[in-house]
């Protein structure tokens, strides 16, 4: 009763612990010199300040570099000329069908239904009553034919009409002296352009494509083209457009394209 | 002789390579290297020939818009300094006395003797004819390699231009000639500086001290170059 006897752990020691690998090492243990060990720990310290820099002078660099694009959308606004016209050109230089570009390919294109589709309008604008196609079809058509030009370096003439959009907006009463236009799209791509820009007398609402209709992979009902901006500030197949002073950025310049992107 | 470095500086005389020429120098090389390497990566979003894809190890920028981000901010590195190196070039006169003339027959002469390897470049302060000609012309095609690239950056508010190298696409190929010529120059450029490391250490520590060249001197000079051309015409 006294005594209990030990359980029989697996983890106890059936003999007593084995001394020999002190015996062994009774050298080492002696001549354990202290400043080593702090020697050792501030270069392991100083290895891990030296990741960490890394890693925070990359976040710098970033940083950086982010500062100058947002600088440089200032610069592109400075030298942009309001009523200086793009060179445009005769319609037997026109490229059919136009180069189709989007973050995806053009076998994933999901055709908008212009039956239900509709223009929805947002922010400073006085008629906010949405749009159907139709009556989108029925405005004044302005023709332009110039050159796109895509951020990675190729481009194409092509021949696109729909309405002017400053004439729009005047219409639909939006605050002209806004910043920004913002266009959301159906497949969910998204931008925004400076206002200038948007007032720029080569800036359409596209329907029409060398007097057809838009196809479906270009932007089918509706879409934006502007002689002033590179290919990507083109949003296509546009379901909703705001008028608005807060940066809404867009599909690519939030994936860190430059937002002004003029041309 | 020349003094050497280290003696104190006599107020007569200053550096071959003054401070302010040095850090132009060394700030144009970075800017260059950034401009070279994100604008590889730039072209391989859309090559202009087929068989010619930059291999991602010597570029700049994660993707294109990291390559984008690069060019575009190296760019204002490359153009104020550049700009600041032309008025100094021009203003303190060392355009003239490092550059000028270019004559033919030393061309010849310092051509033949290069092909001969014979290479020697005793006197730093002064630059041999083909020294000269290669100077003035990277110092031109990167004019017109800037030239290009606000053409390409902004085809529509610079279109007066556009017709310079015929259409958007002629510029982009401008601009990768360009490109190519100022890669090459800067293989032989710094094959050379490591061929003669004594031209290397003056780009660093400044050279050898020269006498002092005030630019009214220099305009002096000019003025009786002008008068001596026009009374022997």
């Amino acid at each position: 009763m006294s005594l209990r006897t030990p359980s029989s752990s697996v983890f106890r020691p059936k003999r007593g612990i084995d001394q020999s690998v002190l015996e062994e090492n009774k050298q080492l243990v002696e001549t354990f010199n202290r400043r080593k060990v702090l020697r050792g720990a501030l270069s392991l310290g100083a290895l891990t300040m030296l990741t960490g820099c890394d890693v925070t002078s990359r976040d710098a660099v970033q940083g950086v570099l982010k500062t100058v694009s947002q600088w440089n959308d200032r610069a592109q606004a400075a030298l942009f000329r309001p009523n200086h016209l793009a060179p445009t050109f005769s319609p037997s230089q026109v490229v059919k069908p136009p180069r189709f570009n989007a973050y995806y390919d053009v076998e994933d294109v999901a055709p908008v239904d212009a039956a239900t589709w509709k223009l929805e309008l947002a922010g400073l604008i006085q008629d906010k009553r949405p749009w159907t196609a139709s009556q989108i079809y029925e405005l004044p058509e302005q023709e332009i034919i110039v050159r796109h030009i895509c951020v990675e370096g190729w481009d194409y003439i092509g021949q696109w009409s729909g309405v002017n959009l400053r004439r729009f907006l005047e219409r639909i009463g939006a605050d002209l002296a806004a910043k920004y236009v913002s266009f959301r799209c159906a497949d969910d791509y998204y931008g925004s352009i400076d206002m200038p820009s948007a007032l720029h007398p080569q800036t359409l609402l596209a329907t029409k494509y060398a007097g057809e209709p838009i196809t479906d992979p270009f932007g089918f009902p509706l879409r934006l083209r502007t002689a002033v901006k590179l290919g990507f500030k083109n949003p296509k197949w546009i379901t909703a457009m705001e008028v608005t002073n807060t940066y809404r950025g867009g599909y690519w310049e939030d994936r860190g394209f430059n937002w002004f992107s003029g041309i | 002789m020349l003094k050497g470095e280290g003696e104190p500086a006599d107020p007569q005389t200053r550096p071959l390579h003054p401070l302010a020429l040095r850090i132009m120098h060394w700030t144009n090389a970075i800017a260059m290297i950034i401009m070279i390497g994100s604008g590889w990566k730039i072209y391989n979003d859309e090559v202009l020939f087929g068989w010619l894809h930059f291999p991602s190890w010597v570029t700049i920028g994660g993707g294109a818009e990291g390559a984008l981000q690069w060019h575009f901010f190296a760019m204002w590195l490359l153009a104020i300094n550049g700009l600041a190196y032309l008025a100094y070039g021009l203003r303190t006169g060392r355009f003239r006395r490092m550059l000028l003339p270019i004559r033919v027959p030393e061309v010849l002469l310092e051509v033949r003797k290069a092909l001969r390897l014979d290479l020697k470049h005793d006197d730093l302060t002064q630059y041999n004819a083909v020294q000269r000609l290669l100077y003035i012309g990277i110092i031109a095609v990167i004019i017109v390699q800037v030239l290009s690239g606000l053409i390409i950056w902004k085809p529509v508010q610079f279109s007066e231009l556009s017709f310079l190298f015929y259409d958007f696409q002629g510029a982009r190929l401008a601009h990768f000639i360009g490109m190519v010529a100022i890669v090459g120059f800067v293989l032989v450029h710094v094959a050379l500086a490591l061929i003669v490391p004594q031209t290397l250490v003056a780009m660093l520590k400044g050279g050898p001290q020269v006498p002092k060249d005030p630019p009214e001197a220099a305009l002096d000079a000019d003025a009786s170059a002008n008068l001596t051309s026009g009374s022997a015409r």
